[in-house]
């Protein structure tokens, strides 16, 4: 059984595959990923990540800007950013060039 | 006169706001497939909400909350406004998912489709060969359309799932509509056990997949989806009448979604109507924010409090809700009942055993399903 891969390389470059996006959802005043047939909400942190996301930036440089803009510790970001991406990609949400 | 003070209305139930809607554009289909989930009473042609009317129940959709629409039937290629209708959808900023079986699709129409903001298509599968996707579908060329119509929408790189309803005639072939999902580029498949509403049920012993059929389905679902992780993520709805347990029919009744008719109805799932009783507001006459609210039909199941024993004081009805109420009311002529599929249904054992009858009948002809007038 192989294990799903836990984050991504520092150079791959994700982006949200077509057909999946994030909306601001006024009702329930919480942003959410629309994907084919699912629909995800975001905490903070989640549409952090998907907002630096954009096919030109490497895993690495999303990392840096992250944990600059919040101040926080760059392991801790990576691991928390590297599982979100790679959870999408599992799901066909999202791929890594 | 009454001067007492009114009862506040049953139902105190807190509905959420609704996250999806299905839309049944129209009932008419080209295929006649002989387990389909629309109603053995099929809307008329003459009796169809137009564009402009599905446009408003849109806009109130998303206003409640709504955030995708599924534009289903029938076929809704078969409609010549559904370019427009997508449109409308689109301009709500609903995301727009249409289910298809392919047939009445051209690439002229594709590009309209998508130019007015379709974002993903689920592309029905009858079977993975035409001899027995043109059989059970009831329709000759359908398969070798499909396909031209799959090819089509790789080229364009439109976001694809399968969905294959799967039965005793052709559960065998599961491995290869598998292959033919990773072939066809699909991100998604959807296999989808055949479940006994609409005409189905006029073909349980044509359909019904014996107990080791369903078995050998989990297994091959398993190990694909490990083998496939990253290439097709498989969604698997299995064989419920084989199972100990009741599925969470609609994520709980009128929680997560509903359905709107070809004439406008507003009803919490596709089979609502063969519950007797059941009274289905009308839109875009009536709000659906009225309806999601305060309709006596989605407020009828809502919550637990309209429970019975067994499932009154079961732990897991936080889980699966006591299951399907079409079902209950199927079985055991009591929408309030527990889903006989349940292992605690006094009628459990005979609901296994008649699904163990079908599932052993040899050489039961299909019973189509009809065209609406
Ligand atoms: S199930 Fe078959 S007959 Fe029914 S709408 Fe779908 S393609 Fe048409
Ligand atoms: S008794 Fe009711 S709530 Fe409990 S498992 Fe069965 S259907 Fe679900």
């Amino acid at each position: 059984m192989t294990a799903p891969a836990a984050t991504l390389p520092e150079t791959a470059r994700p982006r949200l595959l077509r057909g999946v996006r994030t909306k601001f959802d006024r009702v329930r005043d919480t942003w959410v990923l629309l994907a084919p047939e699912r629909t995800l909400k975001l905490d903070q942190i989640g549409h952090a990540i998907l907002s630096e996301t954009n096919g030109e930036r490497s895993f690495g440089e999303i990392v840096d800007r992250l944990a600059a803009t919040y101040n926080a510790p760059r392991d801790r970001i990576a691991e928390d950013a590297g599982r979100f991406l790679a959870s999408l990609i599992d799901r066909r949400m999202a791929e890594a060039r | 006169m009454n001067t007492q003070a009114q009862p506040e209305p049953a139902a105190a139930v807190q509905a959420r706001p609704p996250m999806a809607m299905l839309a049944e554009l129209t009932h008419r289909c080209p295929l006649s497939c002989p387990y389909c989930s629309n109603p053995l009473e099929l809307a008329a042609k003459a009796s169809e909400l137009g564009a402009a009317d599905w446009a408003t129940i849109f806009a109130q959709a998303a206003e409640i909350g709504v955030l995708q629409v599924h534009l289903s039937g029938g076929e809704p290629a078969s409609r010549r406004d559904l370019e427009e209708i997508v449109g409308a959808a689109h301009a709500v900023d609903l995301y727009t998912n249409l289910i298809t079986s392919g047939v009445g699709l051209t690439e002229r129409r594709l590009d309209a489709l998508v130019d007015n903001g379709l974002e993903h298509i689920q592309l029905s599968l009858q079977g993975v060969d035409a001899e027995m996707a043109d059989r059970i579908g009831g329709y000759r060329g359908g398969f070798a359309r499909k396909m031209q119509v799959a090819d089509w929408i790789a080229r364009r790189e439109i976001p694809l799932t399968l969905n294959a309803v799967m039965h005793k005639q052709n559960l065998d072939r599961l491995p290869d509509t598998i292959e033919l999902a990773v072939e066809l580029g699909a991100r998604r498949l959807e296999v989808a056990t055949v479940q006994f509403h609409g005409w189905a049920t006029r073909n349980r012993a044509a359909l019904m997949p014996t107990r080791a059929q369903a078995r050998e389905a989990s297994r091959i679902v398993a190990e694909a989806r490990e083998r496939l992780r990253g290439v097709l993520v498989i969604d698997y709805v299995t064989a419920d009448h084989h199972a100990e347990y009741p599925k969470p029919c609609m994520g709980g009744w009128g929680s997560t979604g509903f359905n709107v008719t070809p004439d406008g109805r507003v009803m919490p799932c596709h089979a609502a109507h063969t519950i007797p009783g059941l009274v289905f507001e009308q839109a875009p006459g009536t709000h659906l924010g009225d309806i999601w609210r305060h309709s006596a039909a989605f407020n009828a199941f809502r919550g637990f409090d309209w429970m019975q024993e067994p499932c009154r004081s079961c732990d897991r009805k936080t889980r699966d809700f006591g299951g399907c109420r079409c079902q209950a009311m199927a079985f055991a002529g009591d929408a309030r009942a527990t889903d006989p599929v349940c292992i605690k249904s006094p009628l459990h054992a005979r609901l296994q055993e008649a699904a163990e009858a079908d599932a052993a009948a040899e050489g039961a002809e299909l019973v189509y399903r009809t065209s609406p007038a």
